[in-house]
């Protein structure tokens, strides 16, 4: 074969790569979009007097970032958690039991955050990675039980009517739990999770875990050695996660075991497919879709789980790519 | 002359069936050293226990001279020890690019960097190109998916992701399975570029091909080693003739 002009000199080939990354610049762009209507929401939707949808927005936000974490796993590693809600939960109960202390220092309560989550995920991705498929999540489900019936036998810290927090994290002279600034700040948090993914999967990292996920022999072939990168991609994720518990303990000022139930774990998972599984923007967009089904559905019919499953399959037989799959013609 | 490679009493049980018998090797540096045998020999079974994919009941590998018995796969890997699969064995999807860039991370020891973007690092793409070139194969095949590979091109791309880095060892299990005669020919030409270069162990059913590029032969049937030697010698050993070769003669 010839092999004279070099490969970049040369157009790109219209293959199915070139409309993969035609996508995924797509996808790009409109995380752009979306951050800046996001920063524009609550102007507007007080300008209405509709504060309420504010406040719907913002927990979609704290839902994304943790949805953005577990789409990590799963969109680059191919790691299907049923147990990632538990991360959630302990950066929750982190924040809580300090506030519960006396101790309502925001770095204290964050490093503890980070702390915990950290240790958890190293010491349950130690154990959960060993295994493959549907092992992988009966293990990772087995671990966030644990945890839950932990939290709910501790009656010192609520049991299972859960743990009121009276103090928000104080950054010096900063209150997190400020309402009108507490939006931004998640704001914030989401976008550089958001764009931390997008840089991530094309990373020397992000190509591994794809590689590991698609054919683990060939990676142990090359040298490397699956297991050690999937850990470290699950401690990531699970301190994000974590921080996303954080938020919404700052948030709304309480915590329950519920936020680390299995089921919450399944509607972070909903969440990632509906939006969209290993694309930035599909955490946001399935967190919204999400909450907004909850409230309107929710406000019909007591049976509003019904429809988000209908809607759910609907997604997985006719948009194999969730919603923004749909919009940015992407496919995986 | 010191050993690239020495197989000591290799055993291994599936079951009941006794896959490798009692195997020994010595494969001295530089050699291009082939392994025949009928289906189900155990060639396969064989490779999988040098390159630390399956672990033998009891026997030695040693690499340079270095027990690798116990240790992972990526740690041979990491010795300088490269396979490819009587199976084809890539990322399906994900590009030629990528699956080489893989191998180019491995061998240069500095991959998981949250932060650098593969896709736009000139030198990798470049060093990517370079490693097809080295198989014959144009640079403009890097972005395109492997699963829309033919299946010849991807025999030739595991063959040129085994030879990046330059290994010191490398195992090629039957690089021509499927491939057209004209093909063949090309891979043929490929590995007689390697001889002397590196030490291969070549697993290969087309004779043609065994018998001008090897240096020396192990001749294996039902897991056992029935002869070792020059292709001289094999063609005309009795035992093998009767064993293996009698069959297609
Ligand atoms: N994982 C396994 N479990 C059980 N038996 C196995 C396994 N792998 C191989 N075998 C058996 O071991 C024997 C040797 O198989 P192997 O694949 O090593 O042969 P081979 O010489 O590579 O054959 P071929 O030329 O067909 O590739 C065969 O009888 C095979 O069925
Ligand atoms: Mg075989």
């Amino acid at each position: 074969m010839p092999n004279t002009i070099p490969a970049r000199a040369r157009p790109a080939m219209l293959t199915s790569r070139a409309v993969q990354a035609r996508a995924a610049d797509r996808d790009l762009v409109a995380a752009f979009v979306l951050l800046a209507l996001l920063a524009a929401t609550p102007l507007v939707l007080s300008a209405f007097g509709q504060e309420f949808w504010t406040d719907v927005v913002l927990r979609a936000m704290i839902l994304a970032i943790a949805a953005a974490s577990l789409n990590f796993l799963i969109g680059l590693g191919g790691l299907v958690s049923l147990g990632h809600a538990a991360f959630l939960g302990i950066g929750g109960y982190a924040t809580g039991i300090l506030a519960d202390f006396d101790i309502d220092n925001g770095f204290i309560q964050l490093a503890a955050v980070l702390g915990a989550s950290a240790l958890f995920a190293l010491v349950t991705g130690m154990v959960a990675l060993r295994t493959k498929g549907v092992h992988f999540i009966m293990i990772t489900l087995a671990f966030a039980q644990m945890v839950y019936f932990t939290m709910i036998g501790l009656r010192q810290f609520g049991g299972d009517d859960g743990l009121t927090i009276n103090y928000t994290s104080m950054f010096g002279g900063f209150d997190l739990g400020r309402k009108d600034t507490l939006y931004y700040v998640v704001l914030a948090v989401l976008a550089v999770v958001m764009l931390g993914y997008a840089r991530l999967r094309k990373s020397d990292f992000g190509l591994l875990l794809k590689a590991a996920k698609g054919n683990e022999r060939r990676v142990s072939a090359v040298g490397f050695d699956p297991y050690r990168y999937r850990l470290a991609a699950y401690v990531v994720a699970g301190m994000t996660c974590a921080l996303a518990g954080f938020l919404d303990a700052n948030f709304t000022s309480f915590v329950t075991p519920g936020s680390m139930s299995w089921i919450t774990s399944a509607e972070l998972i909903f969440i990632v497919i509906v939006g969209g599984v290993a694309t930035i923007c599909g955490p946001i967009v399935g967190a919204l879709v999400f909450l907004l089904i909850e409230e309107i559905m929710g406000g019909v019919t007591v049976y509003w789980h019904f429809w988000f499953g209908l809607f759910l399959i609907a997604i997985v037989l006719f948009a194999r790519n969730g919603l923004v799959g749909l919009l940015t013609g992407g496919r995986r | 002359m010191s050993l690239a490679l020495e197989v000591r009493d290799l055993n291994k049980f599936f079951g009941g069936l006794h896959a490798t018998r009692n195997v020994s090797m010595a494969v001295p540096k530089g050699e291009l050293h082939a392994v025949i045998g009928p289906n189900g020999a155990g060639k396969t079974t064989l490779i999988s226990q040098l390159f630390g994919e399956l672990r033998p009941n009891s026997g030695q590998v040693l690499v340079d001279g270095r027990d690798v018995t116990h240790r992972p796969v990526h740690e041979r890997a990491g010795l300088g020890m490269a396979r490819s699969f009587q199976i084809t064995t890539l990322v399906r999807d994900l590009s030629v690019g990528e699956n080489v860039i893989l191998a180019l991370l491995a061998r240069r020891g500095h991959a998981g960097r949250f932060w650098r973007r593969v896709d736009r690092n000139a030198e990798l793409q470049d060093a990517a190109g370079l490693a097809l070139a080295r198989i014959g194969m144009d640079p403009s095949h890097l972005p395109r998916r492997v699963s829309d590979l033919s299946h010849g091109e991807q025999r030739l791309l595991e063959l040129a992701i085994a030879l990046v880095g330059e290994p010191s060892l490398i195992l090629l299990d039957e690089p021509m399975a499927g491939l057209g005669s004209e093909e063949s020919r090309a891979m043929t030409r490929l590995l007689a570029q390697l001889k002397g270069k590196t030490t291969v162990l070549l697993v290969e059913h087309d004779m043609e091909a065994v018998f001008e590029l090897a240096d020396r032969l192990t001749v294996l049937v039902r897991g056992e080693v029935v002869a070792v030697g020059t292709p001289d010698q094999i063609r005309n050993d009795e035992r093998v003739r009767e064993a293996y070769l009698g069959e297609d003669a």
